[in-house]
């Protein structure tokens, strides 16, 4: 049986090059893409300790599909809102989208 | 057992890969094919963790849904033969540290806070099980998720519309 | 088929006496099933090319392939397959390598990963898994952004166009063949394709026809085989290749070997539509049969079962291409409007009824079909009193 912590640790890693990503890309939709990856990592530790804990009855599998579902109409919804911010600014560079800053 | 753990290194290290090339990929459509094969590589671990259902959803809405959604806003707000001038901004140095040290947090937190768990040898089946689940002790959930994509895609149906 | 799991037995008796350690063993018989699954392929797609062009021909009043081989040109795609062999590997100029080079790679993958859960006898799967057709849906679904990559990086117009509107006509058809599927699921409680079948085998409906959930769920069937049509490119859904509009849609610049395998994949993924169709809805490998005199029942029921499960697909397969040279292909907002206003409501509907059909008991059903004749009736009066409203306005 793989110990419990190998996939915690995994995740650990998957969300911290997610947060990395978030934090350096510029292009918008790779800052969308980082997100999703924290948000895939973030599920592995859920769907880990619904195996590992069998009486908390598979809530950490349930936790997920409702992650997945809710990912998938953030994206959707980010993903409009990259098409907007490119037909107004002609980039989705986001160190050029500085209009309101002081 | 040692054939698992083989397994799920190989997934891990290429789930891990790829990635890396999603966060440091110069050209966004190979960094779109990178989130494709982590998506993949992180359904082969649901796999291990005999949650077949939920891997078979994750391939299906992420790779299916998302990664197409995500392919179509590339080819609509970059050129065809655009090359990117930098892929990472000035914070690098500093969202390196933050990554490093939150890793290290997290990592210690697992290993001194978690007890060394052994879980039961095989989960029930998941599919029915998670179906019950899922229109009985979750109904109120399951609804609230069905009006929020509603929500979702009227947004951004509204948001992406042309101004006409 | 037992013998067969009596040989896989016998075989790994033989190996762990040497001393070969299960992994080896389980190794070998999954390349073994990969090997026969990807010939399979491979002869069923030559085939159906040939098969398809005679169709094709004798629909339009000619003959199609008549000399390469003798008899009625049945060496035709051996010739087709050579000359891809040997054609010349071109990767266009400012080509992304990496991502047309891995596009075919991928579509062929999925189209191939699908062929682990169809039932082709009693017994006769590669993996029966639990969530059998989910994961053939699931895996259809990574076709598509294959098909995505690979106009991309094309670095062509005609491509992108191309794959685009193939992406967008693959994710819209998909909601409603996965609803349409959920109809034969809940009739049968549970996913796995084995299972389905064997459900299949065991009712009938009124004591005389086969207990196949055709009967009780043609309208799913219908909606079903329609975005199959969708799902596989053909026409009449056939805008990503159109020919006579994109020149060949998100595979132009594809030549030799690489086109090859598009073209594998596409009639591999026809094979495999027709086989969820047989499976869910025509019963699968069920069907007549007798003990041949000299070989076990078993053995019998898996030669006949294999027959039956073939010519099956085959016939849908038939449908498939008869359609494609008969109908003329759809406008895009016509595809999705149809998709989205027709198919996805139709089979919602369905998905509906059949839940109640199946949870309620049998005072339930009758409710159910009271509800439904009502409801009929108040539509059909509307529609009607609308049709006359609008003649009486039109008249003045």
């Amino acid at each position: 049986m793989i110990p419990l912590s190998h996939y915690l640790i995994l995740s650990a890693i998957l969300f911290c090059v997610g947060v990395f990503g978030a934090l350096t890309r510029r292009n918008a939709v790779a800052i969308l893409m980082s997100i999703e990856l924290m948000l895939n990592a973030v599920n592995l530790s859920f769907v880990a300790f619904a195996r590992y804990l069998p009486q908390t009855q598979l809530q950490g599998q349930v936790f997920a599909i409702f992650v997945i579902a809710i990912a998938a109409a953030e994206a959707a919804v980010a993903l409009a809102i990259v098409l907007g911010l490119y037909r107004n600014f002609k980039t989705v560079n986001v160190d050029e989208i500085n209009l309101m800053k002081w | 057992m040692e054939i698992k753990l083989a397994i799920f290194y190989v997934l891990a290290a290429f789930t891990l890969w790829a990635a890396g090339v999603v966060v440091l990929g110069k050209n966004i459509v190979r960094a779109a094919v990178a989130l494709i094969f982590a998506f993949c590589g992180v359904a082969g671990l649901y796999v291990t963790l005999e949650a077949e259902f939920l891997a078979a959803v994750q391939v299906l809405i992420y790779v299916g849904g998302i990664t197409i959604l995500l392919l179509f806003a590339i080819m609509l707000t970059s050129r065809i033969s655009a090359t990117a001038s930098r892929v990472v901004n000035d914070q690098v140095a500093l969202s390196a540290i933050a990554g490093a040290g939150l890793l290290a947090g997290l990592c210690y937190a697992t290993l001194e806070g978690i007890p060394a768990l052994v879980g039961p040898p095989h989960l029930p089946e998941t599919s029915p099980f998670l179906g019950r689940a899922l229109l009985t002790t979750y109904a109120l959930p399951f609804e609230v998720v069905s009006v929020l994509l509603l929500a979702g895609m009227v947004g951004a149906i509204v948001l992406a519309r042309k101004e006409s | 088929m037992m013998i067969f799991a009596d040989l896989v037995q016998a075989l790994y008796a033989f190996t762990t006496s040497w001393g070969i350690p299960y992994v080896v063993f389980a190794l070998v018989v999954m390349t073994i099933q990969v090997g026969v699954v990807v010939g399979y392929i491979a002869v069923a797609a030559m085939f159906l090319i040939w098969w398809e062009r005679k169709i094709s021909a004798h629909i339009q009043v000619r003959f199609g392939p008549m000399r390469v081989g003798g008899w009625h040109g049945w060496a035709q795609s051996i010739a087709d397959g050579i000359k891809l062999l040997l054609k010349e590997d071109i990767i266009p100029a400012g080509a992304d390598r990496v991502v047309f080079v891995l596009a075919p790679m991928v579509v062929f993958a999925a189209s191939l990963a699908a062929y682990v859960t169809i039932p082709w006898g009693p017994g006769l799967i590669v993996r029966d898994l639990n969530i059998g057709i989910l994961y053939m849906v699931s895996i259809s679904s990574l076709a598509v952004v294959g098909i995505v990559m690979a106009g991309w990086s094309s670095n062509n117009k005609y491509s992108v166009l191309g794959a685009i509107r193939s992406a967008a006509q693959a994710v819209s058809y998909e909601v409603p063949m996965v609803v349409a599927l959920l109809g034969p699921v809940m009739l049968a409680g549970t996913m796995s394709m084995g299972r389905l079948v064997e459900k299949q085998a065991q009712g009938s409906w009124l004591g005389i026809l086969p207990g196949w959930y055709v009967f009780p769920q043609l309208l799913a069937f219908l909606i079903y085989l329609i975005c199959a049509l969708a799902e596989c490119n053909r026409l009449p859904f056939d805008i990503p290749e159109a020919e006579s509009e994109l020149v060949a849609g998100f595979h132009v610049e594809y030549s030799g070997m690489r086109f090859a395998i598009f073209f594998l994949a596409e009639y591999a993924n026809m094979f495999t539509v027709a086989a969820i169709a047989t499976t869910l809805f025509l019963g699968g490998w069920d069907g007549w049969w007798v003990r041949l005199p000299g070989l076990s029942p078993e053995l019998s029921h898996g030669l006949f079962g294999l027959a039956w499960f073939q010519g099956k697909c085959y016939f849908l397969i038939f449908i498939m291409m008869w359609l494609r040279w008969t109908l003329a292909r759809v406008r895009v907002d016509q595809l999705m409007d149809f998709s989205w206003k027709v198919l996805l409501p139709l089979s919602f509907a369905n998905l509906v009824i059949t839940g109640w059909v199946v949870v309620a008991g049998p005072q339930g059903r009758l409710v159910v079909l009271g509800i439904l004749l009502v409801l009929a009736l108040t539509i059909g009066l509307a529609v009607r009193g609308r049709g006359r409203a609008a003649t009486v306005v039109a008249r003045g």
